[in-house]
């Protein structure tokens, strides 16, 4: 079937205009049948997109699915996949779902919620579909309307303020984006990013209000793409728009956000500033290198002082993500395929743990850690999967997050040693902060009079959780799963980047680069 | 020759005799019993004549010796400004008769100022220009200071008159100064008289008058002072028609003089055009964020949306002038939408402005609110919604004439004007319930609005529903 992507990437849409139209009233009756038509379209899309997995052809390391109709202003409505972006609609549409099902005790306003996630998922799949420039950042742009009204219509205390700083934060940064692509768009006479992958875009020293800037358009397009894809990630220091966001998110929101939105950015790098600015990216790359590292010692030890679980969580996502910036700028084989599998670990783990706060939040309604203490006693299932997220969160081996760690340190080690010193310290930190929050909620002695009544995890919670901790395991033992599907683009990718850097780039810095 | 020369102008011709002819008959018929007839039938009459002008296949002509000109590009304009005036029209129908200033001359006043709109994006000559300008000026004044009995209303008519006057008076001294250098008062001499490429220091001055008086029309930062009184002082249906046909007009005109007089010294009126267009974008971004009245507010938006459609003229390029019409056009489809919802905000029976009396508006009418958020997200340019292909248009055209600094400060500006948007989203969607609006049964807002959303929805699946091309047409006609 030729137009597999658009199915799958508009199903989810398709419900959310029948549920609009269709569902009527807040009835008991017409409440269930709001929540399993969104399951219903969310597992079909999953179901869909199985059939992408499994017809895709890994060693093929061009587009694959690829579908064109031309659009306005010489733009095209091009949607496609290759080695790199198919796993992250696999992550999308496999959350998803989970998703949908952890909301099932959401009243408020129901059906809007339900909506609001369907679009999103319709945007998020687009973003990593999409093989038009503009087409890409009408998915990544429009995504922000959603989430910005899931946080602030079913958020926390602060969610008005939160949701806003979410809103301006993200649009600033990727307006800028919008510049460049402008800009590429009037270099290459195109949008469409295959063309655009092998245009060679200058990267002359150009003189800019007396300033000389190395690496000419090539770094002001990959500055201005690292403003949008940075907050996206997000990198220290814009990162501070995440732990309000996850805070203040309803918990399928925390999820969706720390599972897939936060991935965007990763993938925009993967797709965007490495193999179109392969001279910046070269001469930037210490950049990236040590904000990363910031990210990865900084983050962490804030984490270790926060009284709020999500907050902690989201400091924790932002320390993972150094490792990914870190890997990829790493550019090479381990550095790029580790900042993938990160990514994709990250995506089932960190969900995961957000979940997990949700559990005790449905129960308790409150997220200070100093509230709980002793889950253990009453709640042992929760216990044991808890315990099993923050291993994977720590990185511990057989388990995904392990992975992933792994290969991106191993890449940046080749590359400079110091900033892969600093990174690694942040394995240690990590297990610091998750061993400490899971002793002060889970373990000890249960002495709280409003804990004494709590139950354990009921079935429905276990059947979410159930797929994750199977991933979780399976790509911790067996990595080969997403690296055999990734390799051969990342390969290509990683090979076309040295190429065009030895051919145009800026001999100092590439210089310098290789000494440490 | 003659027998031409008036085919060409037929329009504008057979609006004015309809206006004054409709303005005998009614006074001797019924006067203000026939006035909401008086509505339907002007709003038929500018879509006739849109309809005429818009399937028109005439060639390109000028008449009057030069003093007219018939192209793409006016007729373009004239369509949007005629559709919207109609529609505007009709929209103030409930709202003025219940607040008895149903008066059968208003329309008729819109009537006349839409020749003299007409005639601005068709002027060929400094006189045609002033004369379009001050038919349109004229009859503006008046409608704003419609309702005689509010002191408000009144004190909007005489600063708009006032500051009105001021600036017409700096044009007309810039086309007197323009004559004196030039020898000739027709935009072809005037393009002659500079084919040099640089300019005399008169001809300069009276550009720059030219310039200073038209950015006064198109409410451009710094002569935009009297936008928000005037937008807030206004009874609202007159405030929705300054908002949408006379920008088309006055935009239009902007295009007109600096293209076809000024085309052969761009380098001369760009950084102008320039300036203006980042201070309105800038001005319009800040200025709004402090609003609490939603008449005001949309004041400040409409400066801001000028800085844009600037940005499109000022990078001196065809296809700027095609980015700004098609930027326009967006413009005024999102303000008829959403000037429809201010039309329907009352509260016992007495119109409210003040946006706090939003709050969990989507509670109360869940489809009114989401067509209403999708216009204040298509206004702050969020994709995948029309307003964003407006934007995405005029950065295009900044940055292909090198003016890559223009669109940085566009986007950034952009940002900022998010803030408001995006606030009123926030207090229909997050609020508190607070005293509720009333339910306005009226129907005919309710479709324009929803209508007007569907159409910032729609857009981006149907390729804009072809305006590009004929905004391309329109700006080749003129920029050549």
């Amino acid at each position: 079937m030729s137009n597999l992507l658009s199915l799958v990437t508009f199903i989810p849409l398709v419900a959310a205009v029948i549920l609009a139209l269709l569902a009527r009233g807040d009835s008991e009756d017409s409440q269930r049948n709001v929540k399993y038509l969104a399951l219903a379209a969310t597992v079909f899309t999953f179901v869909a997109s199985l059939m992408v997995l499994f017809g895709f052809d890994s060693s093929d390391t061009g587009f694959q699915f690829v579908e064109e109709h031309s659009w306005l202003l010489g733009m095209q409505y091009k949607m496609g996949v290759d080695g790199i972006s198919v796993l992250f609609v696999m992550l999308t549409t496999f959350t998803m779902p989970l998703v949908i099902a952890a909301s099932w005790n959401v009243s408020h306003r129901l059906k809007e919620y339900m909506i609001a996630f369907l679009v999103l998922e319709t945007l998020m799949i687009g973003v990593f579909c999409a093989l038009d420039l503009v087409l890409f950042y009408m998915f990544f742009e429009a995504g922000l309307i959603p989430m910005f009204l899931i946080i602030g219509i079913w958020g926390g205390k602060a969610r008005i303020y939160a949701s806003f700083k979410f809103f301006l934060y993200t649009f600033l940064g990727s307006v800028l984006m919008l510049v460049a692509m402008v800009a590429m768009f009037a270099d290459a006479g195109t949008t469409d990013i295959v063309v655009l992958l092998s245009h060679n875009f200058g990267s002359e020293t150009l003189d800019v209000f007396g300033f000389q800037i190395l690496g000419g358009a090539q770094t002001l397009m990959w500055i201005a793409f690292f403003a949008s894809f940075a907050v996206k990630m997000p990198m220290w220091p814009v990162h501070t728009w995440l732990p309000d966001a996850h805070v203040q998110a309803p918990t399928a929101g925390s999820v969706v956000l720390a599972a897939i939105l936060l991935k965007m950015g990763g993938y925009g790098f993967l797709r965007f500033s490495l193999p179109m600015f392969p001279v910046a990216s070269d001469f930037l790359a210490p950049l990236v290198f040590w904000l990363s590292a910031i990210a990865i010692v900084y983050t962490s030890l804030v984490a270790l002082a926060q009284q709020d679980m999500k907050k902690l969580i989201a400091y924790s996502s932002v320390a993972h993500m150094g490792y990914v910036t870190m890997g990829i700028f790493a550019a090479n084989q381990q550095g790029v395929d580790g900042a993938i599998f990160q990514m994709i670990s990250h995506g089932f783990i960190s969900g995961a743990l957000f979940l997990c706060v949700g559990v005790i939040y449905d129960r308790m309604h409150t997220r200070d850690i100093d509230a709980y203490g002793g889950l253990v006693n009453r709640m042992p299932s929760y216990a044991l999967i808890f315990l099993f997220f923050t291993m994977a969160n720590v990185g511990l081996p057989g388990t995904s997050g392990f992975v992933g760690e792994f290969l991106t340190l191993m890449g940046i080690f080749q590359v400079n040693t110091w900033v892969a010193l600093f990174a690694a310290s942040g394995v240690i930190l990590s297990a610091a902060y998750a061993l400490w929050l899971y002793r002060r909620v889970v373990l000890g002695d249960l002495v709280k009079e409003s804990l004494k009544s709590i139950t354990d995890m009921g079935r429905r919670e276990k059947m979410i959780f159930a797929p994750l901790v199977v991933m979780t395991l399976l790509l911790g033992v067996y990595p080969a799963l997403v690296l055999d599907i990734i390799g051969p683009s990342v390969a290509a990718l990683v090979e076309t980047y040295h190429s065009n850097v030895a051919a145009h780039g800026i001999v100092s810095t590439a210089a310098s680069t290789a000494s440490y | 020759m003659i027998a031409s020369d008036f085919s060409t102008v037929l329009p504008e011709v057979l609006l004015s005799l309809y206006a004054m002819l409709a303005l005998v008959v009614f006074v001797y018929t019924g006067k203000d019993k026939h006035a909401a007839l008086s509505i339907w039938l002007t709003s038929g009459v500018f879509l006739l004549l849109a309809a005429i002008i818009g399937l028109s296949t005439a060639p390109d002509t000028t008449s009057f010796n030069g003093m007219f000109v018939d192209d793409s590009f006016a007729r373009f304009s004239k369509v949007v400004i005629l559709l919207s005036a109609a529609i505007v029209l009709v929209m103030g129908q409930d709202y003025a008769a219940k607040r008895d200033m149903l008066k059968f001359e208003y329309p008729l006043l819109v009537a006349l100022s839409v020749v003299g709109m007409m005639t601005m994006v068709s002027s060929g000559s400094l006189l045609t220009l002033y004369m379009g300008l001050e038919l349109q000026s004229l009859a503006l004044y008046v409608i704003a200071a419609f309702r005689r009995d509010s002191a408000k209303s009144t004190e909007a008519g005489l600063k708009y008159f006032v500051l009105g006057a001021l600036s017409s008076g700096l044009l007309l001294y810039g086309a007197s100064l323009v004559y004196g250098f030039a020898g000739t008062v027709e935009f072809v001499g005037i393009m002659q008289a500079t084919q040099g490429g640089d300019l005399s220091m008169g001809l300069l001055l009276g550009l720059v008058f030219v310039i200073s008086g038209m950015a006064f029309k198109v409410s451009a930062a710094p002569f935009h002072m009297w936008a928000p009184d005037v937008y807030e002082g206004a009874p609202t249906p007159v405030t929705a028609f300054f908002a949408t046909a006379p920008k088309m007009a006055a935009m239009g005109l902007f295009a007109r003089v600096v293209h076809d007089a000024f085309g052969g010294v761009i380098g001369d009126w760009q950084q102008i055009v320039a300036v203006l267009s980042v201070v309105s974008m800038f001005l319009g971004a800040v200025a709004a964020i402090g609003q609490t009245d939603i008449k005001r507010l949309m004041a400040y938006s409409s400066i801001a949306h000028m800085g844009f459609a600037l940005m499109g003229l000022a990078s001196g390029t065809a296809f700027g002038v095609q980015a700004m019409l098609v930027y326009m056009a967006i413009y005024v489809t999102m303000n008829i939408g959403m000037f429809a919802f201010i039309l329907t905000m009352e509260r016992d029976g007495r119109p409210v402005s003040n946006i706090a009396s939003l709050h969990m508006y989507s509670k109360q009418e869940p489809l009114k609110a989401l067509c209403v958020a999708a216009l204040m997200f298509s206004m702050a340019g969020v994709p995948p919604l029309v307003g964003f292909f407006g934007k995405f248009y005029v950065l295009r055209a900044a940055y292909e004439a090198n003016m890559a600094w223009l669109a940085v400060a566009g986007v950034v500006a952009s940002v900022i004007g998010a803030f408001y948007y995006i606030r009123i989203v926030y207090f229909m969607y997050f609020g508190e319930l607070s005293e509720p609006l009333d339910v306005n049964p009226a129907r005919r807002l309710h479709i324009i609005l929803v209508v007007s959303a569907a159409l910032m929805i729609a857009g981006t699946f149907f390729s804009l529903f072809g305006i590009e091309t004929l905004a391309q047409t329109a700006a080749v006609s003129l920029a050549n």
